[in-house]
């Protein structure tokens, strides 16, 4: 039926791998910096005016978001779609051409971008930072990124497309979307003579460019920070465990009670501001709903473990994925919390936000890429995981940097939240601003520390994986469930 | 404005009402098509697990070379 000699080409996955170490480890050592910066702000000063907080923030989230989170999702992509699909992407050239491409012109974008943020040219529209030459530049990525996707599809001896492969094509075109409406922009050199050839200022103004932007946001954590790592677990997790997924009809409820709920939510990020009142009801409403396809999936993965829990204990990637999901779920039920009106009010711009966010990236996006790799790995050089031990211990190391992360991120924001709205008597402020700086330093501390010990994991990841690819023993045939792995 | 926004009101009965019984459509969908054997979705979940390049598709594809075998 398949030539004898074919098998299944991991070469772009491998790169995307790669990239998706290098970019993690450059994201989070500046996350850290930028953390520290926070606690004690004389850092700021190390690298003039490229060592700033206002600087380097934009590289901390864009380099994690767009750099980390899309080369390992890449990584997986190009080796799930191969396998669920039953096609080696050798078999069509132009296929691999394209996904070759894609990559290279990936890296050319990621420096761009990189270079440019530092040298402080951005649009200011946070998370779509890029001015347009550098937006034209990612469209065409994609472009290239959906070709190698249809392609693949395209070529498929299996005619239905796994569950993984719904959300890889609602990433391809969620992100698609959201990308083209939010970046639509008025370069302003071309237009009225003003300004640097490079700059714009968007299309639209105001509360409206609010809007939009928001409703980008927000699904970017939808589209790059869900769906595709959705996709992901509902490969490794049974693969790595031997376990068919629970439900698959649950499965296929999930995926598409996530697309209709999902893309409705970003109004919640501009409750109690200028845009409509019914506008920020529905925001409200909408990520509430939510609750119920992002758990949908979650319990599915746990539910698949059903009568095999003790894998959790023997296996660090059963580990890492489990612990994933469950983060999942915490981040799903703490983000509606939060788009709840009155609790808004509280929490609002305070540090609860970003203990939400980091809760999310780190316990479930990162960890499920950094147990994709490690799964990948054994794979991908016939070789066993170097070091099981490294990676019990950088588990525990990276959950507990996660804990200490969102946890001083919990109490800051609260704090920081009731301080600002409280009143004496007279209905005049409590505080004045510096008092909540003075009281939030040791969180501050605290959460620089947890960013640092989830950074050491990564360093003992990045070895593990290279030490996999070169010393790894040497494995007679590929294993078809849990990943061996050297003591 | 009493107006509009009793109408608002009815709009908003009626839409969430129809997207529960959408919902609620599709889990039966869903479930039936089982029983009554005209799709067994199940065995999907497979897909992950038996993923060689020569295991057999679960539903093959039409293409050349399984024409060309027939």
């Amino acid at each position: 039926m398949v030539n004898a000699a074919m098998e299944y080409d991991y070469t772009v996955s491998k790169w995307f791998a790669y990239l998706s170490i290098i970019f993690g480890i450059i994201g989070m050592v500046v996350g850290v910096l930028i953390a520290f910066q926070m606690a004690y702000p004389e850092l700021n000063n190390l690298f003039g005016q490229y060592g700033t907080f206002s600087r380097l923030r934009p590289i901390h989230t864009n380099v994690v978001a767009f750099g980390f989170t899309l080369s390992g999702i890449w990584a997986a992509f190009y080796y799930i779609s191969q396998r669920v699909l039953k096609v080696s992407i050798r078999e069509n050239s132009v296929v691999h051409g394209i996904a070759k491409l894609h990559f290279f012109l990936y890296v050319i974008l990621a420096a761009g971008l990189v270079v440019s943020l530092l040298l402080g040219i951005t649009t200011s529209k946070e998370y779509a930072e890029m001015e347009w030459p550098l937006d034209i530049l990612t469209v065409v990525v994609w472009i290239l990124f959906g070709l190698a996707l249809f392609g693949l599809i395209g070529m498929r001896r299996e005619k239905t497309l796994y569950i993984s492969m719904w959300y890889f094509i609602a990433f391809f075109l969620g992100v698609a979307m959201l990308y083209l409406f939010n970046n639509m922009e008025v370069p302003t050199y071309f237009v009225t003579g003003m300004g640097k050839w490079y700059h714009s200022v968007s299309m639209y103004a105001g509360t409206n460019d609010a809007l939009v932007q928001w409703w980008y946001g927000h699904n970017a954590v939808a589209f790059v920070f869900t769906v595709p790592i959705v996709a992901m677990i509902y490969y490794f997790l049974p693969k790595e465990s031997g376990q068919p997924v629970y439900s698959y009809k649950l499965s296929l409820l999930s995926f598409w009670g996530l697309m209709f709920v999902y893309l409705w939510a970003g109004g919640h990020h501009l409750i109690y501001s200028t845009v409509p009142d019914w506008m920020q009801t529905m925001g409200s409403i909408f990520s509430v709903i939510l609750i119920l396809p992002s758990w949908g999936s979650a319990i599915n993965m746990l539910l698949t473990m059903k009568g095999e829990w003790n894998q959790l204990k023997e296996s660090p990637l059963i580990k890492f994925m489990v612990l994933a999901s469950t983060f999942y779920m915490l981040s799903t039920l703490e983000g509606p919390i939060q788009a709840i009106k009155s609790v808004n009010a509280l929490a609002h711009f305070t540090d609860w936000i970003i203990g939400h966010v980091h809760d999310g990236t780190l316990g479930w996006v990162a960890f499920m890429i950094i147990a994709a790799t490690l799964h990948m790995a054994p794979r991908y050089y016939k070789r066993e995981i170097y070091s099981k031990k490294l990676m019990e211990m950088q588990f525990w190391l990276q959950t507990t940097g996660i804990v200490l992360y969102f946890s001083s991120m919990w109490i800051a924001g609260i704090t920081q939240g009731m301080m600002w709205r409280a009143v004496d008597q007279y209905g005049n402020l409590a505080y004045s601003f510096i008092d909540t700086v003075t009281v939030l330093h040791p969180y501050y501390t605290i959460r620089a520390i947890g960013g640092l010990l989830f950074v050491i994991g990564l360093f003992m990841w990045a070895y593990n994986y290279v030490k996999t690819m070169q010393s790894g023993k040497i494995l007679e045939k590929e294993p078809a469930f849990a990943s061996p792995m050297g003591a | 404005m009493e107006n509009i926004r009793e109408l608002q009101a009815y709009a908003y009965f009626f839409f969430t009402l129809f997207l529960v019984v959408i919902l609620y459509s599709y889990i039966v969908h869903l479930y039936r098509s089982e029983k009554k054997g005209t799709r067994d979705y199940e065995q999907y979940g497979k897909l992950a697990l038996d993923d060689e390049l020569d295991s057999k598709p679960i539903e093959p594809q039409e293409t050349k070379e399984n024409k060309e075998q027939k």
